[in-house]
């Protein structure tokens, strides 16, 4: 079984390797993932929402809707744990 | 308040002396963490959890009573309530005075200060729900998992 | 051998993340412990953090913390800054992680006293008592 498992585990470590062949080098600048969408939001975050940190602007602006749910996430996540430890303290 | 060498007895010294006195100096840089995040690295959830960890720090020198001593129980779950009710409040306000759903620009109705602004001041309220969210759960997860639900004890 | 040992050199980051995403894939799939199980499942989590930062680094950027008049007053040349989507990403995605450790930790504590063991194999045995 253990030895299934380091198979598998292998295999998918290999698989991953050689799909890195494709993948951009280490910081470069035209990486597809920085050559899209970010440009934009480096250059006109500032201009459009008055904050310096472009991180917050995108969190909290532009992407509010993903921090709301986020927040609705953990929120979530607390009153599970309350309730599944509950029964621990009707015992 | 109930004096805080009531409960334990037998724990270290320094470890309980040195988290007293740094407890409030930890707060403090939370609360900072949260409100400069618009000119430094820094936000809501980043800030919530160092104001969560300071009082883990507590109930970890000394216990979970003394920790619920300086945030009750009522009080923690007051204040994870109020995180997202502020942040989806925001945003419905928003949608109220003609604007879209967390389009914080059309506030400016509200209090002129202009669009921009408000979009800068509408990211500060809602981080602000964020941290408040952040800090109460991540302290009622600790309070539960390490007194298995009974919110008593603990380590 | 030569055109190898370049191509591990110049992606020698891929490789990392991938040997830590194998160690928590092992742990996940090959560990009968429950709570060692939860511990690959975080490991697998961070490489996978650790991979989306290094996506948005640009060799010579700066952090995308800007002077804010100097931008409103002449722009901002994105090549100079890193990008900071994953950074956004990411951070949602740690506390996502805490809150889904949380949880499970919440439900192991709960097996652990219904069955008083958290080892894979005893468990599924008194469930088919």
């Amino acid at each position: 079984m253990k030895a299934l498992a380091l198979l598998a585990t292998l295999v998918t470590g290999a698989l991953l390797l050689y799909g890195t062949r494709d993948f951009p080098a280490w910081g470069d600048p035209q990486a597809p993932a920085s050559a899209y969408l970010s440009p934009v939001y480096i250059e006109k975050a500032v201009e459009q929402t008055h904050v310096p940190n472009i991180v917050t602007a995108v969190l909290g602006d532009y992407r509010g809707y993903d921090t709301m749910f986020e927040t609705v996430v953990i929120y979530c996540a607390g009153m599970a744990v309350v309730s599944v430890l509950r029964r621990n303290r009707e015992e | 308040m109930r004096d805080i060498h009531e409960h334990s007895a037998g724990e270290d010294l320094v470890i309980k002396t040195s988290v007293r006195l740094l407890v409030p100096f930890i707060q403090l840089f939370g609360l900072y963490v949260i409100v400069h995040g618009h000119y430094s690295p820094g936000g809501g959830f980043q800030g919530g959890v160092i104001l969560g960890a300071s009082f883990i720090l507590l109930a970890l020198a000394y216990d979970l009573k003394t920790s619920q001593d300086y945030m009750p129980i009522w009080a923690n779950a007051l204040l994870g309530n109020l995180g997202p009710v502020i942040y989806i409040g925001v945003g419905a306000l928003c949608a109220i005075f003609g604007g879209l759903f967390l389009d914080y620009s059309a506030l400016d109705v509200l209090i002129p200060l202009g669009p921009v602004e408000w979009r800068s001041f509408g990211i500060f309220l809602v981080e602000v729900g964020v941290g408040l969210a952040v800090m109460s759960i991540m302290l009622l997860l600790y309070w539960n998992l390490s007194s298995g639900g009974a919110l008593d004890e603990g380590l | 051998m030569e055109s190898i040992i370049g191509e591990i050199v110049a992606k020698y980051n891929y490789w990392i993340y991938v040997v830590l995403m194998m160690i928590g894939f092992y742990a996940m799939i090959g560990k009968r412990n429950l709570v060692k199980k939860l511990l690959g499942m975080n490991i697998f989590q961070t490489s996978i953090i650790l991979f989306f930062v290094s996506t948005g680094v640009k060799k010579g950027g700066a952090i995308p913390i800007v002077d804010k008049y100097q931008a409103l007053a002449g722009g901002v040349d994105a090549a100079t800054i890193v990008n900071p989507l994953p950074h956004v990403l990411m951070l949602t995605a740690i506390v996502v992680g805490v809150s889904v450790t949380g949880v499970a930790l919440a439900v192991l504590q709960r097996i652990y006293k219904e069955y008083g063991t958290l080892e894979e194999d005893e468990i599924l045995e008194k469930t088919q008592r």
